[in-house]
């Protein structure tokens, strides 16, 4: 609790060092990132279930929120409640026949699915404005305060973040969080112990596919534009290397992979056109040589930097 | 709907679902052998095309020779990316070797990103572009070629299998590894040798797609997805069953997108792979354990 | 307590099991012997859900239980531990044993994110229970130990002690002594017992005749995929198709 209650400072606080100005608009979207990494995290690094797919849901609560929000004049903290409600039963009547696959068939199914969503972003030009895209989304409001600046978007997209990772902390650290790591290890002893392992799957997808979609809705209304092409197979990718340089697993990690990838590009400026080989490389190294991810790597790697002086003083 | 075209959209699906088969092969040499889905396999094809280009345009080497020298560099490619990525991997769990073989993926994507740049490149035909005419449907000669090649590296894959003692080898490891290992075959060997066939086969295809379709540093991605998809159809097979996947999905693809919606051609190939993947895991052709190699 | 009755199992066109019934009272240990190939363990996964016979039925007091999933099974007291032990690797042994209550405790996800204060109370409660069924088997000392770095012997005791967290009305330990020492099979014994002692039916498939003939009530011989004999393990001890079936013919 004590780490969570300095976490909660830090996103307070954060602002005061930046003074506004262009890096709180990347904050933005390190929240967002923030709260898919938890999302495939809880899915991934805890149940163990793959999905590369995820930027679909992602995809789905950003164009339903568009859409509901530009075409059909809704309220939109309706739509981003109802959306993630539909994205989540979308996922759970999805999640019996695609959970039922395994390892690298089940990465081929979601990696389909996803690339199937994004098709359909694409075709289905007279609602989603096709490649083009999707413009003129409204900012969210309460009464006349409206989010329409980015330090306002920051406190919103992070006060939504913070709980989100409560609620995830709170369920990694209860019974179905033990079930869920139940499953990675053992899906047979898993079964055996009583746990309904085809349901317990789906459920999380469905809980991992709505708290996708509510980032999506977040995006789409702190941006006002929308288009395909933040929602392909790149982005599932891209999240992917969040969690697994965070840190599969670790609640915490997902915010340090999170954050780690989105300001990444902003150092790399210039040298744009690097950051994909850099992803590719720093999962192929953290995989390799970091299998806990930043979570666990920089705590082993201190301890090990305190014994080597231990070990340097005694000599 | 008039025959010829219909045969033309037949004819032009024969020929795009060849490359999916030689790819879907390349998937299922490398998943046999080793259990690996290897995500970087359309990185090979890419590297193909693009690599025979630059011989072709830099070195100004004539088509005939360049082509050899582009396979033998992806097939290095494919060679070092086992060594480096896949054998060093302390835990090989699916998921870990998902995400390393993507990792390596998005790795060689982008290098080529680097070397050859955004832009599309065309590779010239192997025999002119004169097109001919077979029952009013029109046939680039480059489709001939295709299917041409496609099939000799598939009997040449066969008689590989089955009758040279490191095909037979490799077999061996495909039905039981530890088994494999207790009679004396070298089973990290047979799965660099996985890698270096089934590089080799996508390169190929790269190859011989480039001056129909263009090529780029990103084809890898989609080609890659459908020729899993015509594996998939094939239950995983390194045999016929792929081929008539390859097949069955580039001749539905024409069709679809010349019948229904071009926007729509490749979510077809997805639906399927899903379909498959949900009712029938083993395959469309049912359990063929002899083809598995 | 449990009966099979006319478990017939097929795999392409090999005859496992054929036409297999015998029936196990309560609170008693019962032992499944029988050569390597008789069907010993193809008759364990089929009870236990994992396989789904051919034809027959398997009841649980009189209730009919055929082709049940495990997880249901385990909601209905019926446990299992395997020959070849199968642990959550990555947790820790009293987290192995907690997850051994999950059917005794309650939350789903909603309650669990939202951390209602009955499921802190509810959490404290299975954590301490663990604690006991841990000291009840003898492995208090390694309750902290990651599963998966624990010797083999301590991790056959740990699975022991998951399966009865869940307070089960049957166990079926497949194998239990394999790979134990004899100072191991000694204590394995000693914990069986006491485990029928709490009211639990306890079944067992295994190899070592010693053991079998020291704990077990019942034993029930199988022989290439039938029912051979059942009795005592002085009747068995004593039946000549046994001993032919285990020593082989030498009269020809």
């Amino acid at each position: 609790m004590a780490k969570f209650i300095c976490f909660m400072i830090i996103v307070i606080l954060a602002p005061l060092l930046f003074e506004g100005g262009y890096i709180m608009n990347v904050l933005v979207f390190a929240g967002i990132n923030t709260m898919l990494a938890i999302a495939l995290n809880l899915l991934l690094g805890y149940a163990g279930q793959i999905s590369l797919g995820h930027a679909g849901f992602f995809g789905i609560g950003a164009y339903l929120s568009g859409i509901m929000t530009t075409v059909f004049n809704l309220n939109p903290w309706f739509v981003i409640s109802a959306a993630s409600v539909a994205t989540g039963l979308f996922a759970f009547l999805l999640g019996f026949p695609v959970l039922k696959l395994k390892g690298h068939y089940l990465a081929m199914a979601t990696l389909g699915l996803g690339i199937i969503i994004y098709i359909i972003f694409n075709e289905t030009i007279d609602y989603t404005g096709g490649p083009s895209g999707l413009s003129g989304i409204p900012q969210l409001s309460v009464g006349s305060f409206v989010f329409d600046s980015d330090i306002r978007n920051y406190y919103l997209v992070w006060g939504v973040t913070v709980v989100i990772m409560l609620l995830a902390l709170n369920l990694s650290e209860s019974r179905v969080g033990r079930a869920l790591r139940a499953i990675h290890d053992s899906e047979i002893a898993a079964r055996v112990v009583g746990i309904n392992t085809r349901l317990l799957k789906v459920q999380i997808f469905a809980v991992s596919a709505m708290i996708s979609s509510v980032a999506g809705s977040l995006y789409a209304h702190s941006v006002t534009f929308i288009s395909p092409a933040s929602f392909g197979f790149n982005f599932s990718v891209e999240l992917l290397t969040m969690v697994v340089i965070g840190g599969l697993g670790s609640i915490y990690g997902s915010f340090l992979g999170a954050l780690l990838l989105t300001l990444l590009p902003e150092f790399l400026r210039g040298a744009n056109d690097y950051d994909i080989v850099i992803y590719g490389a720093l999962l192929m190294l953290m995989l390799m040589f970091m299998p806990g991810g930043l979570a666990r790597g920089i705590p082993e790697l201190l301890n090990r930097f305190k014994n080597s002086l231990k070990g340097s003083g005694n000599a | 709907m008039q025959f010829d075209q219909l045969l033309q959209f037949f004819l032009s699906g024969v020929a795009t679902g060849a490359i999916y088969a030689l790819i879907g092969i390349g998937f299922s040499i490398i998943y046999n052998s080793t259990g690996i889905i290897n995500f970087a396999q359309g990185e090979f094809v890419m590297l193909g095309g693009l690599l025979a280009l630059s011989f072709t345009e830099l070195l100004k080497l004539p088509l005939w020779a360049a082509i050899p020298c582009a396979i033998a560099v992806s097939t290095l490619v494919g060679a070092l990316f086992e060594r480096l990525a896949i054998r060093p991997l302390r835990r090989p769990t699916p998921i870990n070797l998902v995400i390393i073989t993507i990792g390596g993926s998005i790795l060689i994507r982008g290098i080529s990103m680097l070397i050859w740049g955004k832009d599309t490149h065309a590779l010239p035909p192997f025999s002119g572009e004169e097109p001919v005419i077979i029952g009013g449907a029109t046939v680039m000669p480059q489709h001939i070629w295709i299917v041409g090649i496609t099939l000799l590296l598939i009997s040449i894959n066969k008689f590989y299998f089955f009758h040279t003692i490191s095909g037979k080898a490799m077999r061996a490891c495909a039905y039981n590894r530890r088994a494999a290992g207790l009679v004396g075959i070298d089973v990290r060997r047979m799965v660099l040798f996985s890698f270096i066939i089934s590089s080799a086969f996508g390169s190929v295809a790269g190859i011989i797609v480039a001056p129909l379709t263009m090529t780029a540093y990103d084809v890898g991605v989609m080609l890659g997805l459908k020729g899993f998809c015509a594996a998939i159809i094939g239950g995983m097979s390194s045999g016929m069953a792929t081929v008539a996947g390859g097949l069955l999905l580039g001749i539905l693809e024409s069709m679809g997108a010349g019948l229904i919606s071009s926007g729509y051609k490749d979510a077809i190939s997805f639906i399927i792979l899903l379909l498959i993947l949900f009712f029938r895991p083993q395959g469309l052709f049912g359990k063929s354990e002899s083809e598995r190699v | 307590m449990l009966e099979v009755s006319g478990i017939t199992q097929v795999f392409s066109g090999v005859t496992a099991l054929d036409n297999v019934s015998f029936s196990v009272s309560k609170n008693a240990v019962t032992g499944i012997i029988g050569p390597n190939g008789a069907g010993k363990t193809t008759l364990f996964n089929i009870i236990t859900g994992i396989y789904s016979q051919t034809s027959g039925k398997v009841f649980m007091e009189k209730r009919d239980i055929s082709g049940f999933p495990p997880e249901k099974l385990a909601k209905l007291g019926l446990v299992r531990t395997f020959q070849n032990i199968e642990l959550f690797g990555s947790m820790t042994a009293i987290e192995n044993v907690m997850l051994g209550m999950h059917v005794r405790s309650a939350g789903g996800i909603a309650a669990c994110s939202l951390k209602m204060p009955w499921i802190s109370r509810e959490e404290r409660r299975v954590s301490e229970e663990a604690l006991y069924w841990l000291d009840f088997t003898g492995i208090s000392d390694i309750g902290s130990v990651t599963a998966g770095n624990l010797p083999f012997g301590k991790g056959r005791v740990l699975e022991i002690a998951r399966a009865i967290a869940s307070r089960p009305r049957i166990i079926l330990m497949d194998e239990p002594a394999a790979g134990l020492n004899s100072q191991e099979t000694i204590l394995l014994a000693g914990l069986i017992l006491k485990i029928r002692d709490l009211g639990i039916t306890v079944i067992l498939v295994e190899h070592d005749m010693e053991l079998v003939m020291d704990i077990c009530d019942r034993i029930i011989v199988l022989n290439l995929g039938t029912k051979l004999a059942e009795g005592s393990p002085r009747d068995i001890q004593e039946n000549p198709e046994v001993i032919t079936a285990y020593l082989g013919d030498d009269r020809e």
